[in-house]
């Protein structure tokens, strides 16, 4: 299965490389990562999804709790997480109607365009893994020059 | 004094390790920790000098161990630090608390090549519990008193504090705190009265149940609680192997370690049992064979202080997290409460005893008379019960396991978790320090001996007489047992040829070396041994084709293993 995790961590040097080894040195895999500075300056939230199954879950799960330098770590639930990635794709634009139409499945999905050129178009989505792979199913006739992806951001939502 | 008076970074670093309680430090100085060093002149810290950084580490170990209070080593930087790298690893995988200092190059090289520069911090990352590096000297305090703390607290680790060299020498203005916080650290949970009832429950449902009592039954000292419930429930009681003599091994209910090499007996009912109360175990695979044959039968009530063992190489039916001292306590009460006392004459019971008492009579062992298990019985015979035993890896490892009985607990010590050669001799020494009261014995083989033999010096020159019992079969033993098992005896890189003479070898240390070539002149070395104030080396030649029987092959189940013929 597919898991989001989110982990709390003192804002301080060397943690990233001990979480990203951590997951390294007990043979887990991390699927995509962002990193950032939360509202208090003291600490980073980390938000990894990574794929397992249950007991790996689980185990990944007490593996990063053990560690000192996490604060607070959880299992997020798809069903009630808000979360999003942002993913910047370089088309390539062969003939007149490209621009047209990427255009419009840009605006299907959401999404921006930018650095508008002859022979290629950059677009900007904000969206699921899920919605991304989609899109880029439906971009790969026009030809994908280049990507580049923040990992998932997420966060639980109210009540839930 | 006054609490913020200024000192150098070196200096804070001695004075918060003796508000610690360290009395000695283990070590090997070097350009990078020299200013640490020169605090010794100044301090009521004694410096045992060793051999290699490794041996440190060993001894800093095997002090911890017997202590349950953290051991210091200390280190230069460099090839000081990445030398130590394997004494931190032993001390982690078997949860043996532990204060390493290394030396570092000053702040501002870090990361440029410097001479001696490592990357310590990095490399040793996967094997610590924690690892400081104070970037300025009026951090070191704190540094230290939040490194002990959590080397000795919850499930026990090393601690790795890695110090600059201008951070040690610089002066500031010093606070000792006395209170300090970790926020993403909880090592303890409260007692778990309702799964612990649960588990009960269990255990008395239970047609054939047992005890396994692992390494952590050890660190918590839960010995008389053990004893115990395993008395009121009447259970018998297997060990892992880093659990030996948790239990006292002439008790009618003490079944032995179980495992690769575990005691048939222990095997045999560990086995056939359908509920296991397991203690301070985290299920290796060298105890309890493939995972599949042990799910299939057994309900698991796992007791653990650390969450993360939970269900990592086992699932559990019921789990409690805590420090399973006090959980058996919460136990042992509820029992009374319940006015809970089982009787002697289940049908489980009998079968155990008959079991115990049939591999007793009927497990072959080497006819002569200079066979293992002769020899480690008159060790037994002959050694006061509240002696310290530690032994290296191999052969004779697990020999020790299966004819040296634990009588009083928490006397046993080996490298189980990361089985580290040379790691007996130093952490014997490290054992005395801790116990001068008592005789510390390494059982050891000839290649594991040979990997940190130069502590001698360091066991002569700083009077720490522990004595060295090696069954010499002049040969790698364990691997050549493989060979002759799996690779159709095609002996390669096994054949160390009785070099060196161990006995000339502790002579040329100064040490004693005695040579025990008859049951005769064992009950004399030992004697000797037992009776003199210098270190002393047993050298006893043996069988080179002895096997360590039985035998559970890797990935195969305990009920698969294989027995002397």
């Amino acid at each position: 299965m597919w898991a989001i995790l989110s982990i709390l961590v003192e804002n301080k040097p060397g943690i990233l490389f001990k979480v990203t080894h951590l997951f390294r040195s007990r043979n887990f895999n991390i699927d995509s990562i962002s990193v950032g500075i939360t509202e208090n300056p003291d600490y980073s939230k980390m938000t990894i999804t990574t794929y397992g199954d249950e007991k790996q879950i689980e185990q990944i799960v007490k593996q990063l709790d053990k560690m000192i330098d996490t604060v607070k770590v959880e299992h997020l639930d798809e069903q009630k997480t808000l979360f999003r990635e942002l993913i910047l794709f370089k088309i390539k634009l062969s003939n007149a109607n490209d621009s047209m139409e990427v255009n419009k499945l840009a605006n299907a999905y959401g999404g921006k365009v930018h650095d508008v050129k002859k022979d290629s178009i950059m677009v900007e989505l904000t969206a699921t893994p899920d919605q991304i792979k989609a899109f880029e199913e439906l971009a790969k006739p026009f030809g994908i020059l280049d990507v580049a992806r923040t990992g998932v951001a997420a966060l639980q939502r109210s009540g839930a | 004094m006054n609490k913020m008076e200024s000192m150098s970074g070196a200096k804070a670093l001695m004075m918060a390790m003796e508000k610690e309680g360290v009395k000695q430090v283990f070590g090997l100085p070097g350009g990078a920790n020299l200013p640490m060093y020169d605090e010794f002149a100044r301090c009521n810290i004694r410096h045992i000098l060793t051999r290699h950084e490794q041996s440190a580490a060993h001894m800093a170990d095997g002090f911890g161990r017997v202590s349950r209070k953290p051991g210091v080593c200390f280190a230069t930087s460099g090839p000081g630090a990445t030398n130590i790298l394997t004494g931190i690893a032993t001390a982690q995988a078997d949860s043996a608390p532990m204060i390493a200092v290394t030396g570092q190059v000053p702040v501002g090289m870090i990361g440029k090549d410097a001479f001696q520069e490592s990357d310590i911090i990095g490399m040793a990352n996967p094997v610590v519990k924690y690892a400081f590096q104070p970037r300025s000297a009026g951090e070191i305090p704190e540094v230290v008193k939040k490194g002990f703390f959590i080397a000795e607290s919850g499930r026990p680790g090393p601690v790795l504090i890695d110090i600059p060299k201008d951070v040690q020498t610089n002066v500031e203005p010093m606070n000792f705190p006395d209170e300090f916080k970790i926020q993403g650290y909880y090592p303890w949970a409260d007692p778990d009265i309702v799964n612990v009832e649960k588990a009960i429950d269990m255990l008395l449902h239970a047609e054939k149940p047992i005890i396994l009592a692992g390494g952590g039954t050890i660190i918590s000292s839960a010995f008389a609680e053990l004893q115990s419930i395993a008395e009121t429930l009447m259970l018998p009681v297997v060990t892992t192997f880093k659990g030996k003599g948790a239990f006292p091994e002439n008790h009618p209910l003490s079944l032995g370690p179980i495992g690769m090499h575990g005691h048939a007996e222990a095997n045999k009912m560990m086995s056939e049992a359908d509920c296991v109360l397991a203690i301070g175990t985290r299920f290796s695979d060298r105890s309890v064979g493939t995972f599949e044959a042990f799910e299939k039968r057994l309900k698991i009530i796992h007791m653990d202080v650390d969450p993360a063992e939970i269900g990592k190489n086992q699932t559990a039916q019921i789990a409690v997290i805590g420090d399973v001292r006090v959980n058996l306590r919460v136990m042992i009460k509820l029992l009374l409460q319940r006015a809970i006392k089982k009787s002697e004459e289940t049908p489980w019971i009998k079968h155990v005893k008959e079991t115990k008492t049939y591999w007793k009579e009927n497990l072959k062992l080497h006819p002569g008379e200079m066979g293992a298990a002769k020899i480690l019985r008159k060790l037994r015979e002959l050694l006061p019960k509240e002696s310290v035993v530690t032994t290296e890896v191999g052969q004779h490892q697990m020999w020790a396991s299966l004819f040296y009985d634990v009588i009083q607990p928490g006397t046993f010590f080996s490298s189980t978790g990361l089985g580290t050669m040379g790691w007996g001799f130093p952490a014997a020494i490290g054992a005395k320090v801790a116990r001068p009261d008592v005789p510390v014995v390494d059982i050891a083989g000839d290649g594991s001996f040979a990997m940190t033999e130069n502590s001698l010096a360091t066991a002569v020159l700083e009077d720490i007489p522990v004595i060295v019992f090696v069954l010499n079969n002049s040969t790698l033993g364990m691997v050549a047992q493989w060979q002759r098992t799996f690779y159709d005896r095609r002996m390669i890189g096994v054949d160390q040829k009785s070099c060196p003479d161990y006995v000339k070898l502790a002579e040329s240390y100064g040490a004693q070396g005695i040579r025990a070539q008859s049951m005769d002149e064992l009950d004399k070395a030992i004697k000797t041994a037992l009776s003199s104030d210098v270190a002393t080396v047993i050298d006893i030649p043996i069988d080179p084709e002895e096997d360590v029987l039985p035998f559970v092959a890797p990935g195969t189940s305990l009920a698969e293993m294989i027995l002397p013929s």
